[in-house]
């Protein structure tokens, strides 16, 4: 067994039992990575010698036994959304091709006090637009289990580097499914938690309302190890939640789904959801029933009016959040010719892709003067019909079990010339951002063709103990998520 | 919903784009898919329903005490600039 091969949780323990160092552990990490990455491209940056420096101070902090915790020396890596000291930062776009921030994100500083190394960035779709990773400025990033297929996006870099076995775990963000979605397509599993949960600060601002980080890893134990050292509130994002931080891991050691009442939305095995999807996922169902769990038939009517919710909101917040981009303060500038004014128009049109104008040029039709009341405040009314869907669901359940996405990962190409059908297949992981839930996507089998399938948990606000637990409760029961993709060197 | 060139280079100079003469089309076709199918949310019945501007209750999210605390330097903060002039940004000629 290779060092990559170990869980998150298994490596913590060897850490601790000091049968492996740091520096060990972080340097199969960049081999791993010198390996497969050609093939691959989740990575944007590789800093090396950051990383071994960050192992070398692990190592010599476990030898004065003052160890930093579960996560000290653990090698991660970041989507390159997330603000690194000193480390350029792009969000996958060339507008900030340059851009190197004076200031660690809150997700950053936490993971360096925990003690973690943290490898690099990784790709993802422009300002994490897009479902495939293919708005990427920087070519997109492959599907480990077959390079010719997206990972998902727009965290695809965060999926494919745990997928690969780059690295022990990733931070992705999610806006409308781009955690859950890569993590079903590549057969990791990844959280997003409930809005305010974790901070925004120093996250580049997609859709301010939806936006939320959370982590890839191999097991739902593993993601619970990573939030649980990001999780809490922040006095520098008033959105951030004053809430208790629970011990999400400890109480995964005997896991159990007994006696929980999980509910299956009949709007989510309609039309539309491929045969080989539905039979993994039905058959994951019927697993947590032989564990002790009971379905629950309900319903989430608004469920189908998610999209065109979302195709307003997350539009309208970015194209108010991306007029920073301007070429004053950071980034691109082009002001050869011209005055001000010329310099923005020039400087935004050279420095966005064709994803992100069009989602800007949506939002801006959205909130202008005339339309604000039909599209705006009309999505927020609808937005508020959908939350009380899954108040109406939680009265009567513990969590909600679905597909996470209605087919496997697609070729690369297939769905780029139009939009909306890329849109449309976010259908699953929308509305649980629109309703601030927490959600989470773990590996539930194989199609023919070899490609995985997610089964995604919702939760109540607040309630990641829930997915955590039927989680580690179903991947104790089953090997899918052990299972990894032929070598791709 | 067909959206006009006209309408198409109107949305585009609010946004600071500006657009080739091949995005104005192409832009102009995927916008009004899009619109056409955002259409769908007028089909429900919002009367009465309160806009829901975020998913958590403002009164959970205090703002913090005014404190002097420290922050960037002025170097770091004009790190990135393209141009800066002292400990300021540098912007091309505002008046045409």
């Amino acid at each position: 067994m290779k060092t990559t091969d170990l869980t998150l949780a298994e490596l913590s323990r060897k850490l601790a039992a000091r049968e492996i160092s740091a520096v060990e552990a972080t340097r199969a990490c960049l081999d791993r990575i010198a390996a497969t990455d050609p093939a691959l491209n989740a990575f944007l940056v590789v800093d090396e010698a950051g990383a071994l420096a960050q192992a070398h101070a692990s190592d010599e902090r476990r030898a004065r036994r003052q160890s930093a915790g579960p996560l000290d020396g653990v090698p991660l890596a970041l989507k390159d959304i997330f603000c690194t000291k000193g480390v350029r930062t792009t969000c996958g776009s060339k507008i900030l091709e340059n851009f190197v921030p004076p200031f660690d994100s809150t997700h950053v500083a936490r993971l360096k006090a925990a003690g973690a190394v943290l490898v690099g960035k990784l790709n993802m779709d422009e300002f994490a637009m897009g479902s495939s990773n293919e708005t990427s400025a920087f070519g997109p990033c492959r599907n480990p289990w077959d390079p010719s297929r997206t990972p998902g996006g727009s965290s695809g870099g965060s999926a494919a580097a745990v997928a690969a076995r780059q690295v022990f775990g990733t931070l992705g963000t999610d806006t409308g499914g781009s955690i859950r979605q890569p993590a079903a397509l590549t057969g990791t599993t990844g959280l997003k938690p409930t809005y305010g949960r974790v901070s925004r600060y120093g996250m580049i601002a997609f859709a301010s309302s939806l936006d939320q980080a959370g982590p890839f890893a191999r097991t739902a134990e593993d993601c619970a190890m990573i939030l649980q050292a990001i999780a809490g509130h922040d006095p520098l994002d008033s959105t951030s939640l004053d809430a208790n931080v629970p011990d999400w891991v400890a109480p995964l050691k005997n896991a159990s789904v007994k006696g929980m009442r999980l509910g299956v939305p009949r709007e989510y095995f309609r039309e539309g959801l491929d045969p080989e999807v539905e039979k993994a996922v039905r058959a994951a169902l019927q697993q947590l029933v032989d564990l002790g769990a009971e379905l629950v038939d309900i319903s989430l009517p608004h469920t189908e009016y998610g999209v065109a919710t979302y195709y307003v909101v997350a539009p309208a917040e970015a194209s108010s959040n991306l007029a920073r981009f301007d070429g004053v303060r950071y980034g691109l500038s082009l002001r050869e010719q011209g005055g001000l004014r010329d310099m923005y128009f020039r400087t935004r049109a050279a420095g966005f892709g064709s994803e992100v104008k069009r989602r800007i040029m949506v939002g801006t039709y959205a909130l202008s003067s005339g339309y604000y009341d039909a599209y705006y405040l009309r999505a927020q009314k609808v937005r508020t019909l959908i939350r009380r869907d899954f108040d109406e669901a939680f009265a009567k359940v513990d969590a909600i079990v679905t597909p996470t996405t209605p087919t496997p990962a697609f070729r690369l190409g297939e769905r780029v010339s139009d939009p909306l059908q890329m849109y449309l297949a976010d259908i699953f992981t929308i509305t649980c951002n629109l309703a601030g839930l927490p959600g989470m996507s773990i590996p539930c089998g194989f199609t023919q063709a070899g490609l995985p399938v997610g089964l995604q948990i919702l939760g109540k606000a607040l309630d990641e103990a829930s997915l955590f637990r039927v989680g580690a409760a179903y991947q104790a029961a089953t090997d899918w998520h052990l299972r990894a993709p032929k070598e791709v060197v | 919903m067909a959206l006009t060139p006209q309408q198409v280079e109107n949305v585009a100079r609010l946004a600071r784009l500006s657009l080739s003469a091949d995005e104005v089309e192409r832009f102009g076709e995927q916008l009004s898919s899009i619109l056409d199918y955002i259409e769908k949310l007028q089909q429900l019945d919002v009367s009465g329903v309160q806009p829901t501007t975020h998913a958590v209750g403002v009164t959970s999210t205090p703002l913090r005490d005014d404190e002097q605390r420290p922050s960037l330097s002025p170097d770091e903060a004009l790190a990135n600039a393209p141009q800066r002039d002292g400990t300021y940004f540098l912007v091309p000629r505002i008046i045409e």
